[in-house]
């Protein structure tokens, strides 16, 4: 018997194709498993230890899917909890879970596996040299593991497994990698360790690794010899093609992927169409190594303020990148006169929309703009000077002439006050492997019953 | 000279992880992958996005029809002075370039 993996989307929170999640769920799958994070979106979610998701759609999709969980009678798993998979956001994702069973009147017990790293602990493990930095790595001290506002490790297959085994009906689990989730229980049952790896990287986005990426719902059946992928929505269709390319999605390497006690090759992976919608794949390999987990952690790197004209006047238009540069000059002076700071105590950064504002110094044309957007981004050492600063230089981006001999402009501000406070700019501070003698050593796991009153209630 | 968007179906970037972006190039036959293969130079990519040529990861995928590269991102994904959280916009620069 195959073990049957149901996956209702790449990530909880962009909605999936509700008759695809109910077909599956009439496939007797063994387990729900779904994603609830990435690094995708930035640094500020591990950095505040809030998710980026609505908590309203979260809500109404975790009950959708809880309800697919009680129809199936299966576990349902999900990882990297809250986007960033933080000890806070797992128990976010707890609290909307014990208010949708309240709803529902439904008893569950539920497994809390906690990823969050105590800095603490990973400064033992740095002086130990435990900690191993991958390409291209911050610098890391002990000093600077304290500074960070939430380190997360990567759990693993083994992690998940262990909570499973507390008989949970639902796992929220902190960070994992995208792929545990969807291995785990395969890996548990003795399915081939290579297709269980490379199974969940192809289901780990839903349907992305179909030709309807957006319609969410695929099912992965894993057995002994590999894996047959196929999706759930009415005219999805997994190819030989759209299956295999995916393993170059968001990969720096496609044919190798690690994971918390080895790595996965599919350089010998056969993909072939069994039918018009579903794959087989055998041939990839699962090479054991040493028992690492990946590190995440944030720091806050200063408060911003940010500024935002546009420049209509085609002199201006013509002439903004010498206007920014002289305005620069003039700004650092003034700031340095009013607030006694040197350029090098705050950042001012002028970034020219309609120019160059996404790549930057890489940008190789030049076009002839009708206007030019200018987002002023001050950083500072705390949100009050940022403030400041912000309002000592909105006269001057509003007003400030190219030229000595010219009339004062007047730009458009498209909103009052100009200035907007953005709180903290968090950035990310590892990118390192911690080594562990037991997968348990450095994740927690907490179990509780929910609706436990009802149960405990005499039988009649 | 005909810009590489002229020659493939599509040209994509992503970040792998906050520290790495991976630029795709989608070929979509045998033979555009052929001449696309032979004729993008690693060095030259590398200079596209400033980065040091000896950090270029490149795999010539013929069974996909893609070119793929990825290298550290110019900025960390998110610091101060990084422009494109997602690093998606990078493929322009490669999608623009012209093959000789």
């Amino acid at each position: 018997m195959p073990t049957r993996v149901l996956i209702p989307s790449g990530v909880l929170g962009l909605g999936f194709d509700r008759a695809a999640l109910a077909r599956g769920v009439a496939m007797r799958p063994d387990i729900i498993a779904i994603d609830g994070g990435s690094t995708d979106s930035g640094p500020f979610s591990l950095g505040a230890g809030q998710s980026k998701y609505a908590r309203a759609a979260t809500k109404s999709e975790w009950a959708e899917i809880m309800a697919a969980r009680r129809a199936a009678g299966v576990p349902l798993v999900i990882g990297t909890a809250g986007t960033c998979g933080a000890d806070a956001t797992v128990d976010w994702m707890a609290d909307i879970t014990a208010e949708i069973a309240a709803e529902t009147g439904e008893r569950l017990k539920i497994a809390r596996l906690y990823s969050g790293q105590p800095a603490a602990r990973v400064a033992r493990a740095l002086a130990a040299g435990r900690v191993v930095p991958l390409t291209p790595a911050p610098e890391v001290s002990a000093e600077g593991l304290a500074a960070m506002t939430n380190i997360v490790a990567l759990a693993g297959a083994e992690q998940i497994q262990a909570a499973l085994a507390t008989g949970a009906d639902i796992v929220i689990a902190g960070r994992t990698t995208d792929t545990a989730i969807i291995a785990a229980l395969p890996l548990q049952r003795g399915e081939d360790p290579g297709a269980c790896w490379h199974g969940a990287k192809i289901g780990e986005c839903g349907a992305l690794c179909s030709t309807n990426p957006t319609s969410g719902v695929i099912l992965i059946d894993f057995d002994r010899t590999g894996f047959t992928v196929e999706p759930l929505a009415e005219g999805a269709a997994c190819t030989p093609h759209s299956v295999s390319a995916h393993m170059l999605y968001e990969n720096s390497d496609p044919f190798l992927l690690y994971e918390p006690g080895g790595h996965l090759d599919v350089r010998g992976a056969r993909y072939t169409a069994l039918d018009g919608r579903r794959v087989r794949v055998e041939g990839s390999r699962w090479v054991p190594g040493p028992y690492t987990v990946k590190l995440e952690g944030a720091r806050v790197a200063g408060y911003q303020t940010t500024i935002l004209a546009v420049l209509r006047d085609p002199h201006y238009v013509a002439h903004a990148r010498a206007w920014v540069a002289r305005l620069t000059g003039y700004l650092q002076e003034t700031i340095r006169r009013r607030m006694g700071l040197g350029p090098d105590a705050y950042g001012l950064d002028f970034r020219l929309i309609g120019v160059d504002s996404a790549l930057g110094t890489l940008e190789n044309r030049a076009g002839a703009p009708v206007e030019v957007g200018v987002l002023g981004i001050v950083t500072a050492a705390s949100q009050a000077q940022a403030a400041e600063i912000g309002k000592l230089i909105n006269p001057f981006v509003l007003h400030y002439p190219l030229t000595d001999d010219e009339e004062l402009p007047t730009f458009a501000f498209p909103y009052s006050p100009a200035t907007t406070d953005r709180g903290a700019l968090y950035e990310f501070a590892l990118n390192h492997v911690m080594r562990l003698d037991d997968p348990m050593e450095a994740f927690r796991l907490e179990v509780e019953t929910l609706g436990a009153e009802a149960a405990l209630a005499p039988a009649r | 000279m005909p810009r590489l968007a002229d020659l493939v179906v599509k040209v994509r970037s992503k970040n792998a992880g906050p520290f790495w972006v991976t630029v795709d190039v989608f070929c979509g036959d045998a033979a555009t992958f052929a001449r696309v293969s032979a004729a993008l130079d690693t060095g030259a990519v590398a200079a596209l996005y400033g980065q040091p040529a000896q950090l270029m990861k490149r795999f010539d995928i013929a069974e996909l029809n893609v070119v793929k590269f990825s290298f550290p991102r110019p900025l960390v994904q998110g610091s101060a002075e990084d422009r494109d959280m997602h690093g998606a916009q990078w493929a322009h620069l490669l999608a623009e370039a012209e093959l000789a």
